[in-house]
């Protein structure tokens, strides 16, 4: 299951449905939060390719599912302009056992980083800006090559 | 040739705009061939195409490089590198 959205995502209510999930034995989670760093960001806006996003995580879900038996996928990004501490984004995977479904996650939030067209934009103390790329996002994506 | 090209991003805000109808010329036939026509249109193409080692792009929504073909393309996306997640 992917979504993106504006609205808030609720970590809770999405772990809860993975547990709930046929064959479930072992459910993991990645939550992304908005940093504060040490209080010079005050805000960041999410923008991203709508149609190509979606697209880019459906490829990112089938690609996991033929890598491990796992069970039910949840990907939810959040979009638009958001605070220190909310969510942007949930990963979560559920499975038979931990293993496959801890690869599986870690997998899909490392590939998340490099293939899906979202762009963060910063607003600080010191200005605004388009946040960088980072080398090791690229390198983290690689090991799964 | 009919297209639309959207921009985002820091490409979005150099171009000034997120999105256009163009009609390509007929010698345009892969993503750099879009890119070298785009930068003599006008001094913001220019600046969102400043720094190519920054510029990643997708033809009708699928990642491509710069020899991909634009051949029958509905839409062509030039973007910096995502920072998502």
């Amino acid at each position: 299951m992917i979504r993106v959205q504006t609205g808030i995502v609720d970590p809770g209510e999405e772990i809860g449905q993975l547990a709930r999930a046929a064959g479930a034995g072992a459910v993991t989670t990645f939550v992304g939060v908005v940093r504060d760093e040490g209080g010079a960001l005050l805000a960041l806006t999410l923008e991203h390719y709508p149609g190509m996003t979606e697209r880019a995580l459906e490829a990112l879900e089938a690609e996991a599912r033929a890598r491990w038996p796992v069970g039910d996928i949840r990907i939810v990004h959040r979009v638009g302009r958001m605070v220190p501490g909310d969510v942007i984004v949930f990963v979560g995977v559920s499975a038979i056992h931990r293993a496959e479904a801890f690869a599986a996650c870690e997998f899909l939030i490392d590939r998340l980083k490099t293939d899906a067209p979202f762009w963060k934009f910063e607003e600080g103390r010191e200005g605004a800006r388009w946040v960088d790329a980072r080398d090791g996002d690229d390198a983290r994506a690689k090991r799964w090559r | 040739m009919d297209v639309t090209i959207k921009y985002f991003a820091w490409m979005r805000e150099r171009a000034g705009t997120p999105e256009e109808r163009v009609v390509l010329p007929a010698h345009v036939a892969t993503v750099a061939d879009v890119v070298a026509w785009l930068v003599t249109r006008g001094e913001n193409y220019a600046a969102a195409f400043a720094k190519p080692h920054l510029v990643r792009a997708a033809v009708d929504q699928d990642s491509a490089s710069h020899e991909t073909s634009v051949l029958g393309a509905r839409e062509i996306a030039f973007f910096p590198p995502v920072t998502g997640g």
